[in-house]
């Protein structure tokens, strides 16, 4: 309810934050007015501590740490069609701009991604920590400096969404013992088009592929054709997503261009899934084609680019709540998989962040409760939260 | 009622005075004390198993029973030999059986689960279970013993009328030493700190008389009055006061121990519902909080739990200051962070001034009930559960499907209530 108010209240009032406007009288109260005036007159310098005005990835560094940058609205829309948690893009649609923090494991991925050599195997990175730290957010940044960087992404938002809730699960015709889940297959070729589209005429397949005995794609057609033929044939969408996986992985030794793997939620990978056949059995998911393709992707067996990844514990089937390291998650399978990998852990906000975060939230006048912007309420909101991102932006959605 | 006691039926109709509607004769009453004063020892003993509760209401439906003096002499004989029979039985000393032990052993042999503690078996002094009446107020002659007779409210006016020249007294007194010019302005005040003036029900329970709002206003006026005039009267006016207790008093304050690095920290535990929790508060810290290992973030996922969680400290605005490590266990949820809440108040009363702890006191902070006493509610008052309304009470029944219910219930009602 209150998520739904501030919607209406504050895209109103974002507009009025802009410098140099008159102020209108709206429907507002008296003292949100006099804490408007106050924000008008003192627009510079909380905007100093919580916001810089370096937009690029690229440059950020340890001074930034803490701070929030602004991602460009259209740039959102193209990286990020389906990646964002559904949070996140609510406060991005009520703030109407995107914010991010700069925080420390994003700063030090950043700093290997730099320095990483593409002729060696791609290198893997997992970003773990406990519920609402940050992980999914900083993946985001990650993959925005990627895409500065001009690099192909292959971002999965969320792979737990492959392994739970899915109808129609067709028997695959290129393996009989594997199964295919068009729906999802289909959405996520529709998202990688939109990010990658300038990819996708460039590169060409290497290889014949044959969808059923009257259609089949040639050797040297781009990897578009192959996404079109997997959004318009919704059947062959999860071949097609294979396709697009086999092909990437081989040509970005290659280097002509460099790939970026981002999945979140890996331990879906390796988890029990809640999908069962016809008969009532449950399906492993070794046994749907999309697990399998992807499990493919993540070993380390191609260079050319980097492989980051989140453990996450939130969309996770059958594990429990206070789980949130690697062995946990991931299960002995999992963690053999994926080793050697190097893991960054994701902490709560330390009190510098902290006390940005409500400073950019008390900028967008998200925080109206009058103690909020007092020490006292700080404090509180501090041990409420204790620090963790997550029940920090729930605590504030109340005030 | 009748499964209680079957030998005595008859003495337990007349002594249960719970049903006023059961009006006797006063010749049956007659007939039935004099059975009872002519009984020998062992049916004596029957008798006190009885509990006699009587409350006002009561003494008024049964006016006509009125006690004479020479029945409660007899009742007083009565339980000082079922007194000594008692500690025969118990295998204790006769001389020495005090009251606490009479309880004690009535508690022991005759257990009862009922929850209304004033419905279980006593055995008391009869000048506590009989209600304190008075004396017949005139002779032979009909011509009443107290001059102020005729008021209605004779004690009640007789002690305002002594007040009243008390003061007179102690005026005239004054007026003797100023005229000898003897007269100190140096009066010792009573001290009037940790006691209170009687409340109405006290006044009328010492007078066994009933007075009127006025009347108990008029006569905490006449004792200020004789406050201010002077200290002479001071036992007399203590005897209308009680005192109250002091009860942060109670509450011992923890020392504060030092551990292996010198860190200054104080353990208490709490407890609430079922359950347990002990927490160690250091005194220098950052505000974090470990239960059982985990972190409360974790471990009270609910915002409401961890808002109990911040209370004590936000109460003394010490946020950020202290770093607690507690354990816990039993209970739901809610008991755990209202237990742990507990023991760290408990805990920081140690690190605090006596103030402040006499503020958390009075906050409720650190209650000072050992365990929160709130008991789930079963039934009473004759329905099956603690909210659900009385069968046929609620509409939306047909006829018979209420006389059904409510024959139920009465069985029910039958077994529990008593």
């Amino acid at each position: 309810g209150t998520m739904l108010k501030g919607v209406t209240r504050l895209v109103s009032r974002v507009h009025k934050l802009d410098p140099g406007h008159v102020l209108r009288l709206g429907t507002q109260a008296s003292q949100s007015l006099a804490a408007h005036l106050d924000n008008q007159v003192s627009f510079e310098s909380p905007r100093a501590i919580s916001c810089t005005s370096e937009n690029d990835p690229a440059k950020h560094e340890e001074k930034h740490e803490g701070q929030h940058y602004n991602l460009p609205l259209q740039d959102m829309k193209t990286i990020f069609p389906h990646g964002l948690p559904p949070r996140y893009a609510m406060q991005m649609k009520t703030f109407n701009e995107a914010c991010l923090m700069v925080r420390k494991p994003a700063l030090e991925l950043l700093h290997y991604l730099k320095n990483t050599n593409f002729a060696h195997p791609a290198v893997r990175y997992v970003l773990y920590g406990e519920k609402g730290t940050g992980k999914t957010l900083s993946l985001c940044h990650i993959i925005h400096f990627c895409a500065k960087q001009d690099w192909l992404i292959l971002h999965i938002p969320d792979a737990h969404l492959w392994v739970k809730d899915c109808r129609d699960l067709l028997q695959s015709s290129y393996n009989k013992q594997r199964f295919d889940q068009p729906l999802e297959a289909s959405v996520w070729l529709k998202n990688f088009k939109t990010t990658n589209e300038r990819f996708l005429s460039q590169i060409k397949i290497q290889e014949k592929y044959v969808w059923n005995k009257r259609e089949s794609i040639e050797k040297g057609s781009s990897l578009g054709e192959v996404v079109e033929q997997g959004i318009t044939r919704v059947r062959n969408a999860t071949d097609a997503v294979g396709i697009v996986l086999k092909e990437l992985k081989r040509q970005s030794s290659l280097g002509i261009f460099r790939l970026l793997v981002a999945v979140d939620g890996v331990n879906a990978l390796w988890g029990r899934t809640t999908l069962k056949r016809e008969d009532k059995s449950p399906i492993a998911s070794e046994e749907l084609a999309l697990i399998h393709n992807l499990r493919k992707m993540v070993k380390n067996d191609w260079n050319g680019g980097a492989i980051v990844m989140t453990l996450s514990q939130t969309g996770s089937l059958f594990k429990p709540r206070k789980a949130y390291l690697p062995q946990e998650l991931l299960g002995k399978e999992g963690f053999d998989a994926l080793d050697p990998f190097i893991p960054i852990l994701v902490g709560n906000y330390n009190p510098k962040e902290f006390e940005s975060c409500i400073q950019y939230y008390l900028e967008n006048s998200w925080l109206q409760h009058e103690k909020a912007h007092t020490e006292e309420g700080k404090k509180e909101l501090l041990f409420l939260s204790n620090g963790n991102p997550g029940q920090l932006e729930r605590l504030c959605a109340y005030l | 009622m009748a499964a209680s006691c079957v030998s005595c039926g008859a003495v337990v109709s007349q002594r249960l005075l719970l049903r006023p509607r059961v009006s006797l004769a006063p010749r049956q009453v007659l007939w039935k004390a004099a059975e009872l004063q002519s009984v020998p020892g062992p049916q004596i003993l029957r008798l006190k198993h009885v509990t006699v509760v009587t409350t006002k209401k009561n003494v008024k439906a049964l006016r006509r029973e009125t006690y004479t003096v020479d029945f409660i002499k007899k009742q007083i004989e009565e339980f000082n030999i079922g007194k000594r029979h008692l500690a025969n039985m118990m295998g204790e000393d006769p001389e020495t059986f005090t009251q606490e032990d009479i309880d004690r052993a009535i508690a022991y042999l005759f257990p009862s689960g009922l929850f209304e503690k004033r419905a279980r078996p006593i055995m008391k002094h009869p000048e506590q279970i009989f209600p304190k009446q008075k004396a017949t107020q005139w002779g032979e002659d009909g011509r009443p013993f107290h001059y102020l007779f005729y008021t209605g409210k004779q004690s009640y006016y007789s002690l305002m009328h002594d007040t009243y020249g008390k003061i007179l007294d102690i005026e005239k007194h004054k007026n003797q030493l100023q005229a000898k010019g003897l007269f100190s302005e140096k009066d010792k005040t009573t001290d009037l700190i940790g006691s209170r003036w009687l409340i109405k029900e006290e006044l009328e329970e010492m007078l066994v008389e009933k007075l009127s709002d006025q009347d108990y206003a008029q006569f905490l006026r006449l004792m200020e009055r004789l406050l201010q005039c002077g200290a002479a009267e001071e036992e007399f006016v203590q005897s209308f006061r009680r005192s109250v207790t002091v009860q942060s008093k109670k509450q011992p304050i923890e020392p504060v121990q030092h551990d292996a690095q010198g860190m200054a920290f104080s353990t208490s535990e709490g407890r609430r519902k079922s359950a347990k929790a002990e927490a160690v508060v250091y005194e220098h810290g950052n505000g974090r909080i470990k239960i059982n290992g985990i972190d409360y973030l974790l471990y009270f996922p609910v915002l409401q739990d961890r808002e109990q969680l911040m209370f004590p400290f936000h109460f003394l605005d010490r946020l950020g200051k202290h770093d607690v490590t507690c354990t816990v266990s039993g209970g739901g949820r809610s008991a755990q962070a209202g237990a742990i809440r507990l023991a760290m108040a408990r805990a920081l009363c140690s690190f605090v001034t006596e103030e402040e702890v006499e503020w958390m006191r009075q906050a409720s902070l650190s209650v000072l009930q050992l365990d929160c006493s709130r008991l789930i509610r079963a039934s009473e008052n004759g329905r099956s559960r603690a909210r659900r309304e009385p069968a046929g009470s609620l509409p939306g029944r047909s006829a018979e499907c209420c006389r059904e219910r409510r024959g139920s219930v009465h069985l029910h009602v039958a077994n529990t209530h008593q």
